[in-house]
């Protein structure tokens, strides 16, 4: 296998890795403070991608053409957006429902996510068709051998392990990443020492669902297409990967993205005469992991209370 | 309920009135076509059962029927059939009819495995394809008999969903939901990318024959002439009488109380004895095999299978359909069915807003009424007994 093929692969995988990473960031977030699984993510990156897409047709008709202001105003639009709808969503429908038994709130989430998905493909415009997404990003690329190294992708690759290293920064250094960190903890304690439980409860959504529309936009800058269908396989493997991390934990979710991609990259490589099957042997891996460790592979401490 | 009724016997009249009354709305609201004799039609059920909820007429027929379970039991078959009977000519009705019974089998399947034992399946639809394709390989490369292959559907659906037992068995909560998940989406791609199985194209499946009676010919005795699907659907209707009474019993047995315990408190269930991994393994499977005969029985009916049909968002439909019934309920199920299926069929203007407007209304249900349509009665044993 010439170099220049696998070097492609490995770039190929960490784009991959980077968006279910972002995805899986926000389930885990989502489950650390409330213990819910919030599965409308995935739709959620898609109306972040297609308010992405809006954004820069708005800005093409209003005459702003510069490419950098546009890629700005792009994703702060599409970001502020998203995170708005994310604390709406925590709001009207998780919060009333944390109570409920795990099964209700799974299903409630996930006709959530039917009804965003849904409601992309009939209002937008042609919206059951896949629509083109601009390049934004210069697209200049450098070439070695069979390796072909586009500037776009690396500039969207530092980006999202700068947008990793922030949540991260967030999480771990600031006052407001303790509360959360106390709320994922323990909510009655964090309550007593002063923590606004619904507001962090909110901020939570509204970070989360602002990673899913970067993700979103990354994804749609990467393949230059979006579709309204395209949350509900990137939810479930955010999903997956989250799990398979173990959830609660911000690094299993880093590493569950980046191994699911990884999956799927070997499955691509190894399989040269099935590369087709790379997801069937993901998926299957990923069900493998899942009866080697129930809890994931950094796993989630329980201890049952009886 | 006062206790005062405690004593008479129920009367069955009301009960006999409400299922006459029920069977000529359903053949009513199959047979109208116009759009506002449709919506028409469906605010005067809602209505009429609002009604006589607050009448308490509703209760009360309920009440005698829980009584009379076999009464119960032969009315519904009765009315089936005289539904079958009326529109005995009409192929796209016949085909709605069965589309409705084929998801009631499965969704019986899923009752066993969450409403019973509590293990979760989100793959409800890839279940249904194993049975479909099984049907499809068979029928077309082999000689066995169509009844052997209805079978066959069912055991390679509880054989494939064995591959998964031991991450099911480990998992719990959402790290089971990932398992089946992740089996849907592996699924589904399988199918699309695997060629000696149709791809994306699917398979042609050949259709029923039973003694020499070819099931794809339309029926003729003397002058009255038959749907072809009325075939089918005296052999689905049967299967699904099988099948209702099979979960109906294992509820009602020890089984179903081990069931019940295991998925209340795991913990507590094996501090009695309880071999859980046993009662899991069993609801797992069971419950695929009645999924596998559905879908087995469902790509004869059709004639053909392909990938399309058997997604998560199918499966998510099958899911919905148990909670949407009220979960444990099998009657429930059936209402449940009934509503997902036919509405959204007769309501043609909506039809493009239908998944948009069905994914609302479940999520209604589950904010504003979660135990269901038809919350789980508590089991009772004898006659005249009821709970305080």
């Amino acid at each position: 296998m010439d170099i220049g093929f696998l070097a492609q692969y490995l770039m190929n995988g960490l784009m991959l890795g980077m968006i279910y990473a972002l995805v899986a960031v926000g389930f885990t977030l989502f489950f650390g403070v409330l213990d819910v699984i919030k599965f409308s993510h995935g739709d959620v990156l898609t109306v972040g991608a297609f308010a992405g897409l809006a954004t820069f047709l708005g800005l093409e008709a209003a005459g702003i053409s510069h490419p950098a202001i546009q890629i700005l105003i792009v994703v702060i639009v599409s970001i502020v957006l998203i995170a708005a709808l994310g604390a709406v969503i925590a709001r009207t429908i998780v919060l009333p429902i944390r109570s409920a038994p795990p099964l209700n709130t799974l299903l409630i989430t996930l006709m959530l996510g039917t009804v965003l998905r849904e409601a992309v493909r009939l209002f937008y415009p042609q919206g059951a068709n896949p629509q083109p997404f601009p390049a934004l990003l210069p697209t200049n690329s450098l070439t070695l051998g069979n390796f072909n190294l586009r500037l776009d992708n690396v500039i969207m690759l530092v980006a999202g392990v700068a947008v990793i290293v922030g949540t991260q920064l967030l999480l771990n250094r600031t006052k407001l990443g303790l509360a959360i960190r106390a709320v994922a903890q323990d909510e009655e304690t964090a309550r007593t020492m002063g923590v606004n439980f619904t507001l962090i409860v909110l901020i939570t959504f509204a970070l989360g669902s602002g990673l899913a529309a970067f993700a979103g936009l990354m994804n749609g800058l990467y393949y230059n297409e979006i579709n309204f269908g395209m949350g509900l396989l990137l939810g479930a493997i955010g999903f997956s990967s989250a799990i398979v991390g173990g959830l609660g934990n911000i690094y299993g979710a880093i590493l569950g993205g980046f191994l699911f991609a990884g999956l799927q990259t070997i499955g691509a490589v190894a399989l040269p005469f099935a590369s087709a099957y790379k997801d069937v042997f993901a998926f299957g891996v990923i069900i493998a992991i899942m009866a080697w460790r129930p809890t994931g592979l950094i796993q989630e401490k329980i201890s049952e209370r009886v | 309920m006062n206790s005062g009724e405690k004593q008479t016997p129920a009367t069955l009249w009301p009960a006999l009135a409400g299922t006459a009354l029920t069977i000529v709305y359903v053949i009513l609201l199959l047979k109208v076509e116009s759009q506002t004799e449709v919506i028409g039609l469906l605010v005067v059920g809602a209505l009429a059962i609002l009604a006589t909820s607050w009448s308490g007429h509703l209760a009360r027929a309920g009440q005698a029927l829980t009584h009379h379970e076999s009464i119960l039991h032969l009315l519904v078959i009765f009315g089936a059939l005289v539904i079958i009977g009326f529109f005995r000519e009409d192929h796209f009705t016949l085909l709605l009819l069965t589309t409705v019974m084929l998801y009631v089998l499965a969704t019986l399947g899923l009752n066993l495995q969450f409403g019973y034992a509590g293990v979760l399946n989100f793959a409800g639809a890839s279940f249904f394809g194993i049975g479909g394709y099984t049907a499809a390989v068979l029928g077309a490369h082999t000689p066995v008999p169509d009844l052997l292959i209805i079978l066959a559907g069912g055991v390679m659906a509880a054989l494939i969903g064995s591959i998964l037992l031991l991450p099911v068995l480990r998992t719990r909560g959402h790290y089971a939901a990932v398992v089946t998940i992740a089996f849907a989406l592996l699924f589904k791609v399988f199918l699309e990318v695997n060629d000696i199985l149709g791809g994306p194209q699917g398979l042609q499946v050949p259709g029923m024959e039973m003694f020499g009676w070819k099931f794809n010919n339309n029926i003729e005795i003397g002058a009255l002439e038959l749907s072809f699907y009325v075939n089918y659907l005296i052999v689905i209707l049967l299967v699904l009488i099988a099948a209702f009474a099979l979960v109906r019993r294992l509820e009602r047995s020890w089984v179903g109380l081990n069931l019940d315990a295991l998925r209340l408190d795991e913990t507590a269930a094996t501090c009695f004895g309880l071999n859980i991994v046993r009662w899991k393994v069993t609801a797992f499977l069971l419950g695929n095999f009645l999924i596998g005969i559905a879908g087995a029985l469902s790509g004869m009916v059709i004639g053909f299978v392909a990938p399309t049909s058997f997604t998560f968002a199918d499966s998510l439909i099958l899911v919905s359909i148990v909670l949407l019934g009220g979960i444990g309920n099998v009657w429930g199920l059936v209402l449940a069915t009934a509503i997902v299926v036919i509405i959204p069929e007769k309501l043609q203007a909506i039809q493009e807003y239908r998944f948009l407007l069905y994914a609302a209304m479940v999520m209604l249900m589950l904010l504003f009424r979660p135990e269901g349509l038809l919350p789980r009665p508590v089991r009772h044993y004898f006659p005249g007994w009821r709970p305080k």
